[in-house]
């Protein structure tokens, strides 16, 4: 079994490719993270015009993004917009993908945590001369992502192994460079590996997550 | 022909897209299968694991919170591959259907028995004391009293976690899976043409969005006054 | 006197917390015994301990014969004969009143629907509310949703009734209907131990009150002993403490 699944001579041989796809995973996580980020923060800001003809279009396009798979989305892409005479590459086709999917993800719960902060706290900023601007960014915001602060954890947490959506084109990430690798070595030992690697990597986030959210059934038998 | 002609032309080319509707019929078909399954037994394993663990044996415990540690920690396609292409080295290949499924519905069981657990544990202990106190039985009251509480606390997270991983049934794609995005795809190769993809996105937009709309009204439906 | 109720020796450690330190406490049939102390004295936590939601440490709890502590007892089919009313209700909201109230008698007492619904009918006749048998907890006021939490234990038939605390989580104008419907249990010749601050409905209805601190029973005696010429002076310091209000 361990020949087969965990074959030291294969995970020798294989290790440098593995390492290279562990790295390209988490520059892309370094990047797109932010990029999510970013656009849900724009998106939870414009909701807070409640004008209508802001409101409805900006809770389709949430709501789209949150219905469509981001593969569908990745593939759409890639594959489609070479026909549009524009060829990008698989880098920047899961960036954009995932800026649209993901921002509408974090917009959701930048939204959820700005309508948690009372609007008295508002009102106090902008009685002492606060501008809009002035008072979400230094008295709405804080709060709001302290509340929230656990689904986006989680929120993050998921774009990460999404990045695994990176190999399907051809992103040479972890799970790419795995399945590169047992093609080679016609093993499933690079995969048990990139497994490994990944639980490694995204356990702990998990653990903090479940700590957060957790209790035990204390006195309720 | 203008630019926005060639447009059409490209991206929703009405020959193509006759031509090729069938094939995403039957993906549809498939998806939906796959939907299904998943979330049927996703959600029943992830409701079995929590209530064994509110027996609170501690070896079972251990294995329960490995179990969705491990599952909420993989990527759902690095299941879907391991289990695709690794499995067959121990003389076992599951099909791609198969590898999907049951990826899925172990990534929805460990996602589920979280969400399950808070629902129970968030059951006020007055309610188990008040159920015990009459001489119901620790399952009586987990079935009758608390139960039903926990699994209105549990709706909202519950939908909104079920629908994101039942959108993973693109992912069958990679192993073969003749779902909507496998169809749309081998339909573009085949016929040089974009639309089958265009098509396979409103394929999906047709299938999920509507349960987005309705999972939002059950969120609705479900914010009990206590 | 034939005890109905016999708790012996009970200690309880919460942690490193010593609540109870060595209580010994007798119930007769149709006695009601009121339990009173400051916030602390363990008196919550040894009416929890007769009906076993709390472990005690050591000691041994008898009621109506059956050694409450003993792991050969049949626990749920002993503590039918217990009810316990709670000072925050407990309620089931997802039942009805009569819901609430037939539940145990469907499923402990083995009852057919039929039969159950019949006697809730009549225990919720008995507290007053006969009319709201199909109103919701989040229909009824506080003094309401108390009485029907106390038709809910009554209808198991109990010998003896539990009560913690039971009006504490009123408003003040509703407290009158549900010591109402305790004094009706008590003409009727329920055993009752209440744990309470209605130092009114003690004097009035209790055939004893036992004073509580500090994990310990200081003294107890018939109400007019307590309340008048208390023996021991902590006694004396805390029904100084409450008269004045």
């Amino acid at each position: 079994m361990i020949e087969t699944f965990l074959n030291p001579e294969i995970i020798a041989a294989a290790w440098p490719i593995v390492l290279a796809g562990l790295l390209n995973t988490i520059l892309l996580s370094l990047i797109v993270v932010p990029l999510g980020l970013f656009g849900g923060l724009i998106l939870a800001v414009l909701a807070t015009v409640h004008h209508p003809l802001v409101r409805w279009p900006l809770m389709a396009w949430v709501d789209f993004f949150r219905a469509f798979p981001p593969l569908v989305l990745l593939v759409l892409l890639f594959a489609g917009l070479p026909f549009a005479g524009l060829e990008l590459s698989g880098f920047a086709c899961v960036a954009i993908a995932f800026f649209l999917n993901t921002g509408a993800y974090y917009g959701e719960i930048f939204r959820a945590g700005i309508e948690s902060v009372p609007t008295g706290q508002v009102e106090a900023g902008r009685s002492t001369g606060l501008s809009r601007l002035q008072a979400m960014t230094y008295i709405v915001l804080p709060q709001a992502v302290r509340n929230v602060l656990p689904d986006l954890l989680s929120n993050t947490l998921e774009v990460v192994k999404l990045t695994s959506l990176g190999s399907v084109v051809a992103v040479p990430e972890l799970l790419f460079q795995a399945r590169q690798a047992q093609s080679l070595t016609y093993s499933p030992t690079p995969i048990v590996v990139a497994a490994i690697i990944y639980f490694l990597l995204l356990w702990p986030l998990v653990r903090l997550l479940s700590r957060l959210e957790n209790r035990a059934l204390v006195g309720r038998r | 022909m203008s630019t926005w002609d060639r447009f059409v032309e490209t991206f929703f080319n009405g020959k193509v897209m006759l031509k090729y509707l069938p094939d995403i019929l039957s993906g549809m078909v498939v998806t939906i299968e796959l939907a299904v399954l998943i979330v049927l037994s996703g959600l029943f394993a992830g409701l079995v694991l929590a209530l064994l663990r509110s027996l609170a044996i501690r070896p079972l415990n251990w294995l329960i919170v490995f179990l969705v540690d491990l599952f909420r920690s993989l990527p759902p396609l690095v299941i879907i591959v391991l289990i695709y292409f690794g499995l067959p080295a121990a003389d076992i290949s599951p099909s791609g259907f198969v590898s999907t499924w049951l990826s899925l519905a172990l990534v929805l069981m460990a996602f589920s028995e979280e969400i399950f657990w808070a629902g129970i544990t968030s059951v006020p202990r007055g309610q188990w004391e008040a159920a015990r106190s009459t001489g119901l039985s620790f399952g009586q009251t987990l079935m009758s009293v608390v139960l039903p509480q926990a699994l209105r606390l549990t709706i909202p997270p519950l939908t909104n976690r079920t629908i994101a991983i039942t959108k993973g049934t693109a992912l069958g794609t990679v192993v073969a899976v003749t779902e909507i995005l496998g169809q749309a795809s081998s339909a573009v190769s085949n016929s040089y043409n974009p639309s089958p993809l265009m098509m396979g996105a409103a394929a999906y937009i047709v299938l999920f969005l509507p349960v987005v709309v309705a999972a939002r009204w059950i969120e609705s439906k479900f914010a009990w006054k206590r | 006197m034939n005890a109905i109720v016999e708790a012996r020796g009970i200690h309880k450690h919460f942690g490193h917390l010593h609540v109870l330190k060595g209580v010994d406490l007798a119930v007769a049939e149709r006695e009601l015994v009121f339990v009173i102390g400051p916030s602390g004295s363990g008196k919550s936590t040894l009416l929890r301990c007769l009906n076993r939601l709390e472990e005690p440490s050591s000691g041994t709890v008898v009621v109506d014969g059956i050694d409450m502590l003993d792991p050969k007892t049949d626990i749920n089919h002993a503590r039918q004969r217990i009810g316990m009313v709670f000072q925050s209700f407990n309620l089931y909201p997802h039942m009805t009143a009569l819901g609430n109230v037939t539940l145990a008698l469907r499923k402990v007492a083995g009852k057919s629907r039929a039969e159950a619904e019949a006697l809730g009918h009549a225990a919720l006749a008995r507290v007053g509310l006969a009319d709201r048998a199909g109103h919701t907890p989040g229909q009824l006021s506080g003094g309401q949703q108390q009485r029907v939490a106390i038709a809910r234990a009554i209808a198991l038939e109990p010998r003896v009734m539990l009560f913690d605390e039971p009006t504490s989580a009123l408003d003040p104008e509703l407290v009158g209907s549900v010591l109402e419907v305790m004094r009706g249990l008590r003409e009727s010749g329920m055993t009752m131990i209440v744990v309470s601050h209605e130092m009114g409905f003690a004097r009035n209805a209790a055939d004893r009150v036992v004073f509580m601190d500090q994990g310990l029973i200081v003294e107890q005696g018939p109400p007019s002993a307590i309340f008048e010429a208390p023996a021991q002076e902590r006694t004396r310091a805390f029904i100084g403490q409450i008269q004045r209000h």
